[in-house]
């Protein structure tokens, strides 16, 4: 069992998302640890990307802050191996894959396995593209986590059989963002998912509130908020992590 | 391997949200492409509205100003709305109308792919938004309005570097916001798998209609076809009829910008690498950490940091040779046709004329250039204009 199939089976599991180097680096540093004391079960780092097509404005700003105040994936592999000093908690990069690709996609796996991380999220590698990199993260031990969405219909079940770790559920159609309503049948979903194989779902996209992320826990094995976390540390920058801190902890307490 | 690649290049690199899209996409193409009744309401569509087959001109002052090659002009920017985009716009329309789609959206550069999808989806009754780069609705307004006119909500888009790249994130985005009802028509032989295929077959109209044309004129194939390159639809569009034909060369024309050794350009081939992005794998001008560099050029229409994947393998085989040509060059060029044969062309074909200027007076009497004029040149007047420092008044 690897340590992300771990993190479900102690509960409902609260992964946020922050873009690593927003407002900077060494912030990046403080937060995860801190989350992770607060109560995130498992952590997502996205890695700026200049054009993040399935995101929405939210985190396409964070991404270009991150870029300006000089975040490499370099600098970004320097920074975790520091955060593994601090925290054991499972950790999960999320880029796009023209980042992957050009640092060189073995390179890329293997540096970020020997820092500690625990998994991958490419929302732009569909499963009929994945051979890119799940040779490498089979080499190197990192899973590399599938996706569904609303659209997929007859490919959950394939998609599903091959999933590994955990199935990402996107709640609802568009990029990443708050949403008033998730109107998506995601019961569904996931029925399909666990009809095809015994696999933690965790539902992402638009997830910002307490009431939603409660909704949300009865059809699934985790709740996945990235937006509004961002927002905070757009609004707070240096000073996000307290901010930041009692969401999470509001949050995991909403699910448990 | 995945499905529709070019060698290396290509592939269907899009969020899941969309792969049923994709999916459902290459499942109607694969129908209506061999559908009698589709290609024949095609072809009639093209007959009656887009004014096919378009001129093949023979540039005889051309010729003889250069003192080599004889050079014939492929007269794209005879078509209905101005350029070869109609040719691919019509096409896609009508295959979204087939699929039951009741909306399109696109993206568009110097906004002749914007004018032409809204033309399309006028004729055809559908709703029509789109995605343009904001520096691009102020450099090319006239086609904003004209687009207005046609009946389509035109969306500036003000992230990142507000041009033709930018222009294609949110139209994506906006895809994946409702891909049930609502088709996306890809303006250049780019994106995800089937768009490259797709595009390139309506646009080969193009080359099919240049080797019949030039038969007839000459009583053999040309030498060498040029034609400008962003995405590359237009030379896509010429160069697939003589792909197999081993004595026919083809040069295609990059956006040099300020020049290939400055940061302002917006040439793949000649400085791109590797990379995966807008679904597909091919060169793009980026850095080495994969982060897409901003580029450059005064054409709106070329200044695309990628270029097509059938491109890119057509490069590494070296069955086409990719060439920069600066802004210098192509408002010289521009300034030139203008001249010598009456004829306005698009910045972006200029880009073309300028190649030809270079090399037709190095070739043989005998030899036979065909250049594809993409589109005409009204659109840039007042472009040209200040980029000479003249003040005019729209």
């Amino acid at each position: 069992m690897s340590r992300v199939t771990d993190v479900f089976s102690k509960g409902k599991a609260f992964i946020p998302f922050i873009t690593a180097g927003d407002p900077h680096l060494s912030v990046t540093e403080e937060l995860i640890p801190a989350m992770a004391k607060a109560g995130a079960d498992l952590i997502e780092i996205g890695i700026p990307f200049s054009d993040p097509v399935a995101e929405g404005i939210v985190i396409q700003e964070a991404d270009a802050r991150a870029l300006l105040a000089g975040t490499t994936t370099d600098k970004i592999f320097e920074s975790v191996k520091r955060i593994r000093m601090k925290t054991s908690v499972p950790l999960a990069f999320m880029t796009y894959l023209n980042p992957i690709f050009v640092y060189g996609s073995e390179r890329f796996i293997k540096n970020a396995a020997e820092c500690g991380i625990d998994a991958l999220i490419v929302p732009d590698m569909p499963f009929e593209e994945k051979e890119e990199l799940k040779p490498y993260c089979n080499q190197y031990g990192i899973d590399l986590i599938s996706l569904i969405a609303p659209t997929s219909k007859e490919r959950i079940k394939t998609i599903a059989a091959e999933a590994e770790a955990f199935v990402y559920c996107v709640s609802s159609m568009g990029v990443t963002g708050v949403r008033k309503e998730i109107t998506t049948n995601l019961g569904d979903m996931i029925s399909l998912v666990k009809e095809t194989k015994n696999i933690p779902c965790a539902i992402g996209f638009g997830i910002s509130t307490t009431e939603q992320a409660a909704e949300m826990s009865r059809y699934a094995d985790g709740v996945i908020v990235g937006s509004a976390i961002v927002k905070l540390a757009a609004r707070y920058g240096a000073d996000c992590i307290e901010p930041i801190c009692s969401y999470v902890r509001e949050m995991k307490a909403a699910i448990s | 391997m995945s499905k529709g690649r070019f060698g290396q290049h290509g592939g269907q690199f899009v969020p899941e949200t969309l792969m049923n899209a994709v999916e459902e996409l290459l499942e109607a193409y694969e129908k209506y492409s061999h559908d009698e009744a589709f290609l024949s309401e095609l072809q009639t569509l093209h007959e009656t509205y887009t004014g096919r087959p378009s001129l093949l001109y023979y540039a005889e002052k051309m010729t003889k100003d250069l003192g080599g090659a004889k050079i014939y002009l492929k007269r794209e920017d005879l078509n209905h709305t101005g350029s070869h985009k109609i040719n691919n716009a019509l096409g896609q329309v009508l295959l979204a109308k087939k699929m039951g789609k009741t909306r399109v959206i696109a993206e568009t550069g110097a906004g002749q792919h914007g004018v032409a999808t809204a033309t399309a989806a006028a004729l055809m009754g559908m709703e029509c938004e789109i995605y343009m780069g904001e520096e691009d609705t102020e450099r090319q307004a006239l086609n904003v309005f004209r687009m207005e006119l046609l009946g389509a909500k035109v969306h500036p888009v003000t992230s990142g570097t507000k041009t033709l790249k930018d222009a294609v994130n949110e139209t994506m985005r906006e895809w994946t916001n409702r891909v049930e009802d609502t088709h996306y028509v890809l303006g250049s032989v780019m994106g995800p798998h089937p768009f490259p295929t797709i595009v390139r077959d309506f646009q080969s109209i193009i080359g099919k209609e240049v080797r019949s044309q030039i038969l007839k004129a000459e009583g053999k194939l040309p030498d060498l076809l040029i034609a400008c390159v962003g995405g590359g639809s237009n030379a896509m569009g010429l160069f697939y009829e003589f792909l197999k034909e081993s004595s026919v060369k083809m040069i295609g024309c990059e956006a040099a910008g300020h020049g290939i050794d400055t940061d302002q350009h917006a040439a793949t081939i000649s400085k791109g690498t590797l990379g995966i992005f807008h679904g597909m794998k091919s060169y793009f001008c980026q850095d080495e950490y994969g982060q897409i560099a901003p580029v450059y050029s005064i054409s709106a229409g070329l200044d695309y940091p990628g270029i097509g994947p059938e491109h890119a393998n057509l490069h590494d085989s070296g069955r086409a040779q990719y060439v920069p040509v600066t802004d210098n060059e192509a408002v010289e060029a521009f300034e030139y046709l203008s001249r010598v044969e009456g004829i306005i062309p698009a910045i972006e074909s200029s880009h073309a004329i300028a190649h030809a200027r270079k090399i037709a007076p190095s070739m043989g009497k005998d030899e036979v250039i065909v250049i594809n004029l993409s589109g005409r040149g009204d659109k840039d007047v007042a472009a040209i204009a200040r980029y000479k420092g003249v003040q005019i008044y729209e």
